[in-house]
């Protein structure tokens, strides 16, 4: 697909696209029920509750508890979502999930909105730059982050046909729509513009970030492959290796940490199977702030221009790949 | 095919569980028999199950959260039929599924836990299905006193009489003492049974070594009411072994050949 050939067809956060995703599900798969732990309208679950009343389960702000019920109710056949904030979701819960959840490969899907910086004005204590890390290294885990509102919706009614446990991670900002008319499978990546010269990965928020850093790369004459990772685990490695053996050199972009991210992940693989120049747009050791989200991403090295310069850069790499 | 005699089962599984560990050279031998008898009469008096479909959807689901106390609960798993004694033996070596803290993975396990504060969560949400898909089947949870630490447990503690949680009970194996010192020094639950009726459950306090007061205390046809119901069973840590009652050390120690057949002349003593 070309760059001109990728439509915006709104705005809307993605967050939403969890809500509308569950309220759909809940119409087609009545095995699917609802927990929150008192983040209702945050997490968007109304429109699920007022169809369902009596398949959602209200918690109340005790988050474990939520991971162990989830658990139960998935023992007897339901296919429990569990929503509240991300650092709730993961590191709040870790052990719930990894004893009660993974272990035994429960049908139960963990649903955390508000990741990541574009959380904004809350700060470093709810802004979680390690979620996905913390996911991915569960076995049997999948690990879904979606770059849109009809992604996201997507990604909520297809991981009901999913057996076992996933991670689905989105966030608070309004953020623009262009995969409306795309396909979603868990599990396969969505190449979004074909190119020669360096393959950009990118997962969430921060794939209309390469898309539009694509564009302005363009005006350059550097042709850019960006691809949609919207599953980082399993990782589609198939779809990865085929652009980088075409390219050779890649940028992986993530609202998240280096460390345990997309990147980390796709280290691994080039590293073993096609050792390659490669670049990060992540952030780098460090807490998040209070602030305005996108000037958050600029601050934290996950703007636009911090897709552009790490191109730049790993293209110098693929030329001269002794680093000075 | 339920043992009919809870007594000949305690013997049985007492005796199984220290000659396991005893072999194996495990731990936590005193919260095995603090709650051997407890488990005794579910397995023989309590329970619905079906030791050839273990995953029976009618199943009464036993949720053992004190995980670390493992050789009780294969024990009594052992003498009901879920599996052979060989299989048991297999306990702690290369690849048994028998491992040291309980394991999902054995027939009549309903989750892996010795991660302490795990399975009251898990019940409540057995026990929420069963409400909403209109079954009756009872999810009885068995908790350490020292594991009443863990906060998640008064999570569910609050969540279960909001959602009237009638279909599940909690046993509270009170041997009054925890790792590493007795619940007094450590952290003091006093006066529990006044903690659970404030937080809305149909509190019972019995002595959880009488088999007749277990059975009372546990069976289903006498709920009334919404409430979810919690048996604080008083127990002695190594009960039934004059050397390991009460003793801290029996938390971590296994007997040695004498002291196996000391325990096991005892336990035969015990009608």
């Amino acid at each position: 697909m070309k760059l001109q050939e990728i439509t915006v067809t709104g705005k809307k956060a993605t967050r939403d696209g969890f809500g509308d995703g569950l309220a759909a599900v809940g119409q087609t798969n009545s095995k699917v029920v609802a927990l929150c732990a008192d983040l209702v309208g945050s997490l968007k679950m109304d429109a699920f509750i007022k169809a369902f009343p009596q398949r959602f389960v209200q918690v109340g702000i005790a988050e474990a508890n939520m991971m162990g019920i989830a658990a139960g109710l998935a023992t007897a056949g339901k296919i429990p979502y569990t929503g509240t904030f991300a650092n709730f979701s993961t590191g709040r819960v870790y052990d719930q999930i990894r004893q009660s959840i993974a272990y035994s490969h429960k049908n139960v899907k963990i649903c955390a909105s508000h990741a990541g910086l574009t959380l904004g004005e809350d700060g470093a204590t709810h802004q979680i730059l390690e979620d996905i890390g913390l996911m991915k290294m569960l076995p049997g885990m999948t690990v879904i982050n979606p770059c849109d509102y009809a992604q996201t919706k997507a990604a909520t009614i297809a991981i009901a046909e999913h057996y076992g446990p996933v991670y689905l991670r989105f966030g608070r900002p309004s953020w623009p729509i262009f995969t409306t008319n795309l396909p979603f499978e868990i599990g396969k990546a969505l190449p979004l513009t074909t190119g020669s010269d360096v393959t950009i990965l990118a997962t969430g928020h921060l794939v209309w970030n390469a898309l539009e850093a694509a564009k302005r790369l363009g005006l350059e004459g550097i042709s850019c492959e960006v691809i949609n990772i919207h599953t980082i685990k399993p990782l589609d490695t198939a779809t990865i290796l085929d652009s980088v053996s075409k390219t050779r050199c890649v940028v992986t972009a993530e609202e998240h940490q280096r460390n345990g991210g997309l990147g980390d992940s796709v280290a691994q693989l080039l590293s073993r199977k096609m050792p390659t120049p490669m670049e990060y747009v992540a952030v780098n050791d460090s807490f998040g702030e209070s602030g305005d989200p996108m000037e958050l991403l600029d601050k934290y090295g996950l703007g636009v221009k911090d897709v552009v310069i790490a191109v730049q850069n790993v293209l110098k790499r693929k030329k001269s790949p002794v680093l000075v | 095919m339920l043992p009919s005699n809870s007594k000949v089962l305690a013997q049985k599984v007492k005796k199984c569980l220290l000659t396991l560990a005893h072999h194996h050279n495990a731990s936590h031998v005193g919260g095995a028999l603090s709650i051997a008898d407890v488990l005794s009469v579910l397995y023989s008096r309590i329970l619905k199950y079906d030791t050839s479909h273990p995953k029976w959807e009618e199943r009464d689901r036993l949720l053992y959260s004190k995980g670390h106390a493992c050789t009780a609960l294969y024990a009594v798993l052992k003498e009901v039929g879920f599996y052979t004694d060989a299989a048991l033996q297999t306990f702690t070596q290369n690849g048994s599924l028998f491992t040291s803290h309980v394991n999902h993975k054995v027939a009549g396990v309903e989750l892996s836990t010795g991660s302490l504060g795990h399975a009251l969560s898990v019940a409540c949400g057995m026990a929420l299905a069963g409400k909403r898909k209109k079954t009756d089947w009872h999810v009885y949870t068995i908790v350490s006193d020292g594991e009443l630490n863990e906060g998640s447990n008064w999570e569910a503690i609050l969540f279960a009489p909001h959602h009237e949680l009638n279909n599940m009970t909690l046993i509270v194996d009170f041997n009054k003492i925890q790792s590493f010192g007795t619940i007094k020094e450590v952290l003091d639950l006093d006066p529990l049974k006044d903690k659970f009726n404030s937080f809305g459950w149909d509190t019972i306090e019995i002595d959880g070594h009488n088999h007749s007061e277990i059975y009372e205390a546990l069976r289903k046809d006498t709920i009334h009411g919404s409430k979810p119901r919690v048996v604080i069973a008083h127990t002695v840590k190594g009960k039934g072994v004059d050397f390991m009652e009460n003793q801290l050390a029996w938390h971590y120690k296994s007997p040695n050949k004498e002291q196996l057949e000391s325990a096991i002349g005892q336990i035969n003593q015990q009608k």
